[in-house]
């Protein structure tokens, strides 16, 4: 079968020989390795994308039932000239080290802060809770968020 | 020749400058080791024991060899050279030798055109097995001699005799790296027969020996590159995939791809040593210790991977950071046919750590002091014998310091549990939130730092002057922990230049760095960086008769009398250093001697929630005081000790790989819990400077410290919260609860 699968703004038609995952039709398709396979559980958020505006676990997502809907990826985040404030903010925070889990916060934290331009601690920490690392025991990210509320005012 | 004001570098040591390789991260184009391919490729897949310990009757892999897209099913006749590797004993087959000695174990590999067909063609593949019974005991392991190493440390007098005795039995669980970058690699054949690896990989000159041996290639005909990794925490210092998608390469005459999945992660690498211990400490009157005794069984499963070396570190790191002339330890490795252990942040520090802490707190309590006077009465430091080896501690130790920068840190305000998100089990508690009862907890942790009992630890770097900047040359492994970023910060303040970029080198290009483990590599490589930039520096001013080195040339007295150009008129100018830190010894019979190359000491304070009806635990915040030697980048050093009280965290509540039968139970992360965001306690941080004997101006590696000592502060924070006598890790709602 074929489905039809709007990816950061430009409408693809993808063949289906095999019953995968959105994620892997990303990532094996369309070359748009910025969504991580970290285990294919849902349970980690490292291939956290957008799915006609919702965050979704793309491993989690059949690529088939993705047919028609619009899906924005860190690639597509990130602006043509220079970074989202969000990817601005996690560099100067020392928010990144691995790097494996970053794609997957930039974009559950570009959600969050279109949906809510002013989080609180509780609400950063309770909307990114589906993204885990191993990193840095999210303390610079959370100062990611804190940078980017000093930066509006 | 002109003048110009002097310059001051900018992104040199001391600062918190950003990492190069953080904006690809960030914007999702850094190539991870799961990201590569090649064109042509084809997928590896691997077909393993589904028994903990069986003899192999038969394997049948016609079926698989006959599917549709499948270019090569290999078992363990197919390996060209030796049969078997391991980086301290050649132990561990290739694939399976005839007998399975690990749930999981590598049975067969199968190279296919797509990723789909080489996992079902290794599902096809049909063997049959005669179990056998597995050893899966540990103390019994040890009654039958099935170890690895024993160590026996004897110092002072065995007769010793305090007047306050405590003692107890403490057990740490088996514990994962949950690294989330899964073990990946591309193979690529070269049309000499060569090959080009690029696999996940903490040391990739030991990969290569390892490589070369099993492959029976010469070794210049095999390149290890370095690659995008997505952490480690110790799990890629021993081989994984590495050799199986070379064979299947070789085989193919065609690039392969092997990406293991989460399940296949937890079982395709080493974990941490699950530990038994017993200790005995006598202290008298005062408090200070007269005597310990103690008696140490770790796990290492059953492959020896890095065991030797893990049980070296628990057994010196028994006493923890405490004087103490009267020391006794008896200390053994077993080998199971649980699943192998090996390395992991901490490397047998931690599993001590844990029961000398507790050891202490119980000081506390017979002797009715504080917890910290307990810790400050004995405390060890810089010029003190190490109370096991007996090695006198050299270079920086601020125990003290780390005591009283901690204890600087304000306490939290009483919880008021308003938002039930905050609440221990959040949401999910049934417990009135005015049966919550709050705790405080201490630990301190001692590291060694470096690889120990002479080991010859060394780390290349070639630094090369270009007019287009400074390259620094490595094989190093930057894992996350932003080694990239030091080694630039280094290069750029002796060279006076902030043009610095940092190239990874292959095998075949320079020699090894050494692991990135044992917290080594700021020292190891760092140390190589700053020899071979002050090597070059020296060189270029000798040639120019110059006394300064700026970002545009030479300069003398103040006055430029060489450009950039100039220096580099001949080509780009280069100098290439080999580092090696202090010598250590082998420890005598008797477990003495200078076996350690210098010490990091690290002091945490947590404060928890419980709920002790439910047995729930909310860890409201871990603040810590480390010993850093020199800070070279403030903010990459935070991010180690943030990052490392969460893994210290993680070990202390909620990680258990649990292992019935040498069956990994949980092998998801789903059931192999981590800590999220709401897990996450608060963490204040303050960094102790005193400049160490031998490390780039004065620096220590941090990476393990963190881990070290988080955990048992978190336990002990339940304890007294409690008043549980708590003896094991990861504390679980029932050790809580009291059923």
């Amino acid at each position: 079968m074929n489905v039809s699968i709007t990816v950061n703004g430009e409408r693809h038609e993808v063949p289906l020989d095999l019953p995968v995952s959105l994620l892997t039709v990303l990532r094996e398709s369309f070359g748009l390795a910025g969504t991580k396979d970290a285990c294919e559980q849902g349970e980690c958020g490292s291939c956290t994308v957008l799915m006609d505006g919702e965050i979704v676990c793309s491993c989690l997502v059949m690529a088939a039932d993705a047919d028609g809907s619009a899906v924005t990826t860190v690639e597509g985040l990130t602006p043509a000239d220079g970074l989202h404030p969000l990817q601005e903010a996690m560099l100067a925070a020392g928010a990144v080290q691995c790097g494996f889990c970053t794609p997957g916060f930039v974009v559950a934290g570009a959600h969050l802060l279109d949906e809510n331009p002013r989080p609180n601690e509780l609400e950063i920490k309770e909307a990114l809770a589906g993204n885990v690392c191993r990193c840095t025991g999210y303390g610079a990210i959370l100062r990611a968020f804190e940078h980017l509320a000093e930066d509006e005012r | 020749m002109t003048t110009g004001a002097p310059t001051r570098t900018r992104g040199g040591i001391g600062v918190s400058v950003r990492r190069p390789d953080g904006e690809p991260k960030v914007i999702g184009n850094f190539a991870y080791a799961s990201d590569l391919s090649a064109p042509d490729m084809l997928w590896g897949a691997t077909f393993r024991s589904p028994h903990t310990h069986a003899r192999l009757v038969s394997l049948d892999t016609s079926a698989a060899a006959a599917m549709d897209g499948v270019r090569s099913v290999l078992t363990q006749d197919d390996v060209p050279g030796k049969h078997h590797f391991g980086q301290e004993e050649q132990d561990q087959p290739v694939l399976c030798d005839g007998v399975a000695r690990y749930w999981g174990e590598p049975v067969a590999v199968v190279a296919a055109d797509d990723e789909e067909t080489a996992r079902r063609a290794a599902a096809a593949i049909v063997a049959e097995w005669e179990p056998l019974e597995p050893l899966t005991d540990p103390e019994v392991a040890a009654e039958r001699g099935s170890v690895y190493r024993e160590m026996r440390v004897r110092r002072g007098d065995t007769e010793a005799a305090g007047s306050i005795v405590v003692e107890g039995f403490y057990e740490t669980a088996t514990q994962d790296q949950a690294p989330l970058g899964p073990e990946a690699g591309l193979a690529v054949p070269d049309a000499a027969g060569g090959l080009d690896l690029w696999v996940t990989s903490q040391w990739i000159h030991i990969d290569h020996t390892q490589i070369v041996d099993c492959l029976a290639m010469e070794a210049d005909a095999v390149r290890c590159h370095p690659v995008g990794i997505g952490g480690a925490f110790g799990s890629r210092e021993d081989i994984s995939l590495h050799i199986h998608v070379a064979m299947l390469a070789l085989d193919t005459g065609r690039p392969v791809k092997m990406v293991y999945d989460r399940n296949e992660s937890f079982v395709g690498h080493v974990k941490r040593h699950p530990a038994r211990m017993w200790l005995r400490h006598e202290a008298d009157a005062d408090g200070r210790l007269v005597r310990v005794d103690g008696r140490v069984i770790l796990d290492g499963g059953s492959y020896a991977h890095t065991s030797r070396a893990v049980l070296a570190n628990a057994a010196f790191f028994t006493v923890g950071p405490y004087r103490c002339d009267n020391v006794t330890v008896d200390a053994v490795a077993v080998r199971t046919h649980n699943p192998p252990a090996g390395a992991m942040r901490g490397f047998g520090a931690v599993q001590t750590c844990f029961a000398y802490e507790m050891q202490m707190d119980r000081l506390a309590e017979a002797l009715g002091v504080g917890p910290v006077d307990v810790r400050r009465r004995n405390a060890l430091v810089a010029g003190d014998p190490m109370p096991t080896s007996g090695q006198i501690v050299e270079g920086s130790l601020p125990t003290l310091e780390v005591i009283d920068a901690l204890e600087s840190i304000p306490l939290p305000d009483p919880a008021t549990h308003e938002n039930p998100l905050t609440r221990p089990g959040g949401t999910g508690l049934t417990t009135p939130p005015s049966a919550i009862v709050r705790g405080v907890g201490y630990a301190l942790g001692l590291k060694n730092l470096a690889f120990s009992e002479a080991f010859d630890d060394f780390a290349e770097a070639r630094v090369v002057m270009t007019t287009a900047g400074v390259e620094v040359h490595t094989a190093a492994i930057e894992v996350g922990q932003g080694l990239v970023t030091v080694c630039q910060q280094i290069a750029r303040t002796v060279l006076g230049t902030d043009r610095v970029a940092v190239v990874w080198d292959d095998t075949s290009r320079i020699g090894s760095a050494g692991s990135t483990s044992a917290s080594r590599q700021t020292q190891m490589t760092g140390g190589a960086v700053h020899a071979a930039s002050v090597g070059l520096r020296d060189r270029i001013l000798a040639a120019h008769d110059g006394d300064e080195l700026r970002d545009d040339g030479v300069y003398r007295t103040g006055v430029r009398v060489a450009t950039i150009e100039d220096v580099c008129a001949d080509g780009p100018v280069e100098h290439h250093e080999r580092f090696r830190h202090p010598p250590t010894e082998r420890p005598d019979e008797n477990g003495q001697g200078d076996v350690h190359a210098g010490f990091v000491i690290a002091a945490h304070r947590a404060v928890v929630d419980v709920d002790p009806e439910l047995g729930l635990v909310r860890v409201v915040r871990v603040d810590t005081a480390q010993d850093v030697g020199r800070a070279l980048n403030p903010q990459a050093i935070v991010g180690q000790l943030e990052g490392g009280i969460m893994m210290g965290t993680g070990f202390a509540v909620m990680e258990r790989l649990v292992i019935e039968d040498g069956v990994i139970r949980n092998p998801t992360f789903t059931d192999y819990l981590i800590p999220t965001f709401m897990d996450a306690p608060a963490v204040e941080t303050r960094i102790v400077e005193q400049g160490d004997h031998w490390g780039p101006f004065g620096a220590k590696g941090i990476g393990e410290s963190p881990t070290i000592s988080s955990t048992p502060a978190i336990v002990s924070a339940i304890r007294n919260a409690t008043g549980r006598d708590l003896t094991r890790v990861p504390v679980l709602p029932e050790d809580i609860v009291g059923v």
